[in-house]
């Protein structure tokens, strides 16, 4: 059952980002590039993109902490903490490697199915770059795990 | 405004949202997709089989809306070889140092009014948007 819902999970969000149009690197980034507001070149599809997302997450969210458990298992939240010098950093990374080519995670993961040369090199370099993560920068021992800080 | 799509922005956002309600609601796991992608590199995780449904139902979505005849926009990469594979490596290690992507901090963290979520939101957008005024209107510019 849990497979099942996770399968549903991925096909929604994956119609989403093709809906969407935010699979193509091209119309991220000329959301991204804000010159374009004073020349009138700026997309600001992405943003709406993150609007009409948020009105549907933002409900169940609150009516999974209400609720205090899924319906096939425990919630798992990550805990509220400060913000820390791993999280700036980190968010920073990405920001540049985003704005380099237009890919974050679950586009470059959508995009694979369309064959293009360049979104399997970038999945395949982000996968490497993970990789590295896990050997010399995750958290270790028992207690808290990556799985639990990821948001 | 070029290509603004309000309509199939909005849509396609509501269809992410429901993606991730359904996750939690369901399943009661964040639906963050660099954080997903990065467990399935980790050894002795018993949620390794959902995740692997999830990551599959990404990838088929497109395929399988081409093949019902939808409209599939183009994946056009400008960004050159060397480039894609310095933004891949930045991209994994970043989402998984700073502990989540658009989707788990973008989405699911802002929806819980998140403020680690929220700035970390504020951090890539800002960093992304540094880039592309660099890239295109200082160095190609």
């Amino acid at each position: 059952m849990p497979v099942v819902l996770a399968l549903v999970t991925g096909l929604v969000f994956g119609a989403g980002l093709t809906v969407s149009q935010m699979v193509d690197p091209a119309k991220v980034l000329a959301f991204l590039d804000i010159a374009g507001i004073a020349r009138g070149t700026w997309d600001p599809s992405l943003a709406f993109v993150m609007g009409g997302a948020l009105a549907v997450t933002a409900p169940a969210y609150y009516v999974a902490q209400r609720r205090g458990q899924a319906a096939l298992g425990p919630l798992f939240i990550p805990p509220r903490r400060r913000l820390d010098k791993r999280l700036a950093v980190g968010a920073v990374m990405f920001g540049i490697g985003w704005g380099l080519v237009g890919f974050c995670p679950g586009p470059a993961v959508s995009a694979l199915g369309f064959g293009a040369t360049k979104a399997i090199v970038f999945f395949a370099a982000m996968l490497g770059g993970m990789a590295v993560y896990e050997a010399i920068a995750a958290p270790r021992g028992p207690g808290l795990t990556a799985a639990d800080i990821a948001v | 405004m070029s290509n603004f799509t309000p309509l199939s922005a909005l849509a396609g956002g509501a269809l992410i949202g429901l993606a991730a309600a359904i996750y939690i609601l369901g399943l009661g796991r964040v639906a963050g997709v660099s954080g997903i992608l990065g467990s399935l590199l980790r050894p002795r995780s018993g949620d390794a089989p959902a995740q692997f449904a999830f990551v599959a139902g990404l990838i088929a979505a497109p395929l399988l809306m081409g093949a019902a005849g939808a409209p599939l926009p183009p994946i056009s990469v400008d960004a050159s070889l060397p480039a894609v594979i310095v933004g891949g490596v930045l991209v994994g290690y970043g989402t998984r140092l700073g502990g989540g992507c658009t989707s788990g901090h973008g989405v699911c963290g802002i929806a819980r009014f998140s403020t680690r979520s929220l700035a970390a939101t504020a951090l890539f957008m800002a960093a992304g948007a540094a880039v592309v005024f660099v890239a295109r209107h200082v160095i190609g510019g």
